[in-house]
């Protein structure tokens, strides 16, 4: 009997999310051994056609991450799509956006025009941009373009698994494999990771007061914190409760607030709103300059609560353009 | 899961309200719109849908078309909501399965354009059609009320609702700050306009209220803490230590004479100031109980500190004869500690009154600088027969050549001090313009002095007031139109010497008049007690920007709060006179009994819960709860709400941020589909 294929496909992403497929470590050999990989272009040579040729459906799942922003990914998105029987939005920016989709704050001329003419540490006089094509030496090569706004894997093709996380951990990824491989697998569209906030798995929760009452808040840089008591309480802005546990609270483990990049919980449609919906109601202030002056100590809000997932959430770009 | 696979079938009504939604909102192109959205079994328009016709057909249609879901779109579900809720379950169907739409007040009352107001019909219809579908069918909670009542406060007001409620064979606990009930009445000589004296219809009702086997009467206590929601209070009263046994005690003040101070030298709040009284005392010769109280702060036996727990180190310096006195009665006890007391209670009635406004506040009328500017309380105290002066009303400052006190020939009374100014209180306090008039009265009465009244409006809208406004203009009384200026001593003329002069503009005569008097009198005006605040989180009320405590309709509910159990009583929600006073103290008891006597409270099912398993336990939502209904389980480390405490206001439901709080009626698929009904109408 032949092996399951598998294929590993990255978009808009660090690279981030492949280093922890290597860091399954000893355990990558286990996966190694119970599947064929088809497709995964930052560790081996393959070429799309040789995907193009598969019959559809006859990769049994791909893990896909990062968002889609240029052209060429949403078409191996969606070519990955038809070929695979499983398509897994791989990490948080394949699920909710990521990092790349903080862009969507600005259109895509300003984020052109900032790369390639205003950027402070550009050496680019003649201000040439990329071109969808171009001639030299007789040859005509397509370039992939940029897209208007970033989105999610599912906002392009439909996803049936999500392992969230920037990156996700190794366990996740693991218990991830042995469910698709052992055929227990979770009603399609699930978020492969718990669907309680991380507040439930973190060692700080005990310290967290009734009432927080917050008078002022922090950014991580601006202090020593205490490394046995809960972020908020130290006004320090954690996405701890409004973000999906399931990491084993690795960054509050390692003395930094949660950033939120498991997503929220399944009953959540916006996780930033959720957070600051939660934060701005334990504000001690009842008053418009004491609230202010309290709220002074997020200076960027949408790169705070929204850092995973602007292209997840309600929340539109101001210019209603197409993608 | 296959229960939920039933089909949709809702019915659909447009009411037209007569004219009042007709008349902006083209009913029919409404129900023919709503006819063809997915889930509809039919749609109707009607002229009056919460007439008996209107809700008969509800019931007919749910039987014979065989609908589950029922949507009315008419006026505020304020008004009706309890109407149509009840036409569904008539017809056989859950009442939660129905929804309101409110295309009156936020639709063909506040707009012009008959196209447009029907367009907008036809989304909040839509959404309310997409939110029907999720509804689920929910259960009216029934809970028991516990027929004890508190009531808070021994004024009038507390004083006739604890009455009429003992007398109807409830248990009532009256609470009083002060070592005796009475309240401000108690310090008044007449009332306006009978001119009965305050104390003879006043103490008779203390003293059974005192002896009544249906009352427990503590004095000189506070209540501390409030727990709980309607028909299960649990409330903690602290008894302040007053050094003596109340049981003890006989009331026979032999106590007082045999004080080591011979005379009586500190002062004595009953009468404003205006005497003296010794540590040990009784406030006024019918104050209920009839029992006295130790001042700790004067006592001698009390001079040496204070224990680490607050209680005064009782000294052995004092010689105690006040404890020989007592003699076998040994009512007496220094080591006396205050005790905290814990109730429960159904019901709740505030009846904590007002204070009057510190004259001091307006220092271009003297009072504090010049001696013989007075408060209409402490006139109401020196004419009484009981007062400091046995009812004599003499001068605090000049003497007659023979050395005795001097008596006022002429007297000034200022209306609206701290009333009806945009620098102090804004508000009328409706009192002062009567009891101007009554102290006027009395007054003249006891000095036939010249008296004249200061006034910006004569205010006498009560019954019999008017009539006596023209008794008063008979007695010759001065009536004088225009807000003073000023209170000075600065004569100007001979006749001025040592006299008081008001000035003032007599804006009926258009001249600006300089009126000298040996008495001034403020009518201050009533403001909410200094701490109201306190006693409003106390007892989660509401108040106004004005601090009077806010009743949950002015005209409709105006002795219910925004916490159901919790009624008011008196001036704390106002100002407002004796007859009014009682009569709302009445019915604040009838309130409450209706309560009792039904047995049980229903419950709104709006309450929110949480998701157990999901909650994890971040706190967020603890703090945020105006009715503290939310408690965390420390064993399980999760957050749980006490149903009955919540209230449905949604406060956690936002701001949880895992969304682990779901709310009755109000959960994200019914709130989303609603939200995507109206954006989805084009």
């Amino acid at each position: 009997m032949s092996k399951p294929k598998v294929a590993f496909y990255w978009c808009a992403s660090c690279g981030g999310c492949e280093e922890t497929v290597v860091d399954l470590a000893e355990d990558i050999l286990g996966v190694v051994e119970k599947v064929d990989i088809v497709l995964w272009p930052v560790a081996m040579d393959f070429k799309y056609k040789d995907v193009a040729a598969l019959p559809d459906k006859s990769i049994f799942a791909t893990l896909l991450n990062g968002a889609i922003r240029m052209s060429e990914q949403e078409e191996l998105a969606v070519l990955l799509r038809r070929k695979s029987q499983y398509l897994i939005a791989y990490g948080a920016c394949a699920q909710l956006g990521g990092i790349p989709a903080l862009a969507n704050q600005f259109s895509r001329e300003q984020v052109l025009k900032f790369n390639y003419e205003d950027c402070p540490a550009l050496a680019n006089e003649a201000k040439t941009r990329p071109q969808a094509q171009f001639t030299e030496a007789g040859r005509t090569p397509h370039l992939s373009q940029l897209h208007h706004v970033v989105r999610t894997l599912d906002q392009v093709v439909d996803v049936d698994f999500y392992i969230p996380g920037c990156p996700p951990t190794p366990n996740l990824t693991k218990a991830a494999f042995e469910a698709l491989l052992s055929g227990k697998l979770p009603p399609k569209g699930a978020v492969l990771a718990p669907d309680i906030a991380l507040c439930d798995e973190c060692e700080r929760k005990a310290t967290k007061p009734t009432d927080v009452a917050f008078t002022e808040f922090k950014r991580p840089h601006q202090g020593l914190w205490d490394s046995g008591k809960c972020f908020l309480a130290q006004g320090v802005v954690c996405m701890g409760p409004a973000t999906r546990s399931g990491c084993g609270a690795a960054c509050t483990s390692g003395n930094m607030p949660c950033t939120g990049c498991f997503g929220p919980t399944s009953r959540v449609r916006d996780q930033g709103a959720k957070m600051l919906s939660s934060l701005c109601s334990n504000v001690a202030a009842k008053d418009v300059a004491g609230i202010q002056q309290a709220l002074a100590g997020i200076p960027d809000p949408v790169g705070t609560f929204y850092r995973y997932g602007l292209a997840k959430s309600l929340l539109r770009r101001r210019v209603d353009l197409p993608a | 899961m296959s229960a939920k696979k039933e089909e949709l079938r809702i019915g659909f009504y447009v009411c037209h309200c007569g004219h009042n939604i007709a008349s902006m909102v083209d009913c029919v192109a409404v129900a023919r719109s709503v006819e063809k959205l997915p889930g509809v079994a039919l749609a109707r328009d009607y002229k009056y849908m919460c007439s008996d016709p209107g809700q008969v057909l509800i019931q007919q249609d749910i039987r014979e078309h065989k609908l589950n879901r029922i949507v009315v779109a008419s006026c505020s579900p304020l008004l009706h909501e309890h109407t149509f809720r009840g036409a569904t379950e008539a017809g056989g169907l859950n009442p939660f399965y129905f929804h309101m739409v409110n295309i009156r007040e936020h639709d063909s009352w506040v707009h012009t354009d008959r196209q447009e107001a029907t367009e907008k019909a036809k989304a909040l219809a839509e959404a309310a059609i997409r939110r029907v579908a999720h509804h689920k069918a929910l259960e009216i909670k029934k809970v028991p009320i516990h027929p004890d009542v508190l009531v808070v406060g021994g004024g009038i007001a507390g004083i006739h609702a604890a009455m009429t409620l003992a007398n109807a064979g409830k248990k009532v606990y009256l609470v009083e700050r002060e070592p005796s009930i009475g309240g401000h009445m108690a310090k008044f000589d007449k009332t306006f306009p009978t001119l009965d004296c305050a104390a003879c219809i006043l103490t008779p009702k203390m003293s059974e209220v005192g002896s009544h086997p249906n009352i427990t009467l503590w004095t000189y206590s506070d209540v501390t803490k409030v727990d709980g929601y309607v028909g299960n209070y649990t409330v903690q009263v602290k008894r302040k230590a007053r050094y003596i046994i109340e049981d003890l005690c006989t009331g026979c003040q032999d106590c007082i004479p045999n004080c080591v101070f011979k005379e009586p030298k500190f002062t004595d709040d009953f009468n404003e100031g205006l005497g003296k009284r010794k540590p040990v005392y009784i406030p006024f010769p019918q104050a209920t109980p009839q029992v006295v109280v130790i001042d700790p702060e004067v006592c001698l036996n009390f001079k040496r500190g204070k224990n680490p727990d607050g209680s005064p180190i009782v000294s052995d310096k004092c010689k105690k004869t006040c404890v020989e006195a007592c003699g076998e009665k040994n009512a007496i006890d220094f080591t006396q500690k205050d005790e905290l007391k814990e109730i429960k209670v159904g019901n709740i009635i505030v009846c904590t009154g007002f204070k009057t406004f510190d004259a001091g506040r307006v220092p271009a009328y003297g009072y504090g600088t010049y001696k013989n500017v007075y408060t209409s309380l402490e006139i109401e105290r020196l004419v009484n027969a009981s007062g400091p002066t046995g009812g004599e009303v003499i001068l605090r400052e000049g003497k007659n050549p023979d050395g005795s006190p001097k008596t006022p020939k002429s007297i000034g009374i200022i209306h609206c001090v701290g009333s009806r100014d945009k620098k102090t209180n804004i508000w009328c306090s409706r009192v002062c313009c009567m009891y101007s008039m009554k102290l006027a009265h009395l007054l003249k009465e006891h000095t036939d002095a010249e008296l004249y009244n200061f006034y910006i409006d004569m205010r006498t809208p009560g019954k019999g007031y008017e009539e006596f406004y023209n008794k008063l203009l008979e007695e010759g009384t001065h009536f004088i139109r225009g807000r003073v200026g000023e209170v000075t001593d600065w004569a100007m003329t001979p006749e001025e010497e040592g006299k008081l002069v008001i000035r003032v503009e007599d804006t009926l005569a258009g001249v600006v008049r300089r009126i000298p008097v040996d008495m001034v009198v403020l009518a201050t005006g009533l403001e909410p007690q200094a701490d109201a605040g306190d006693v409003r989180r106390l007892f989660n009320m509401s108040c106004g920007g004005d601090g009077w405590f806010l009743e949950r309709h002015p005209k409709l509910a105006p002795v219910n709060t925004f916490t159901d159990g919790v009624f008011l009583a008196g001036c704390c929600q106002g100002p407002k006179d004796i007859p009014d006073t009682v009569a709302q103290a009445g019915a604040a008891a009838a309130e409450a009994m209706v309560l009792i006597d039904r047995g049980y409270v229903e419950q709104e099912p709006n309450t929110a819960f949480i998701l157990d398993q999901e909650c994890s336990g971040c706190k967020s939502c603890i703090p945020l709860c105006p009715y503290t209904a939310i408690l965390f389980d420390e064993e399980r480390k999760k957050a749980y709400i006490n149903e009955a405490l919540c209230k449905g206001c949604g406060t956690c439901v936002g701001a949880c941020p895992s969304s682990s709080i779901v709310q009755n009626l109000f959960e994200d698929s019914e709130i989303f589909s609603e939200i995507e009904g109206v954006l989805s109408y084009d």
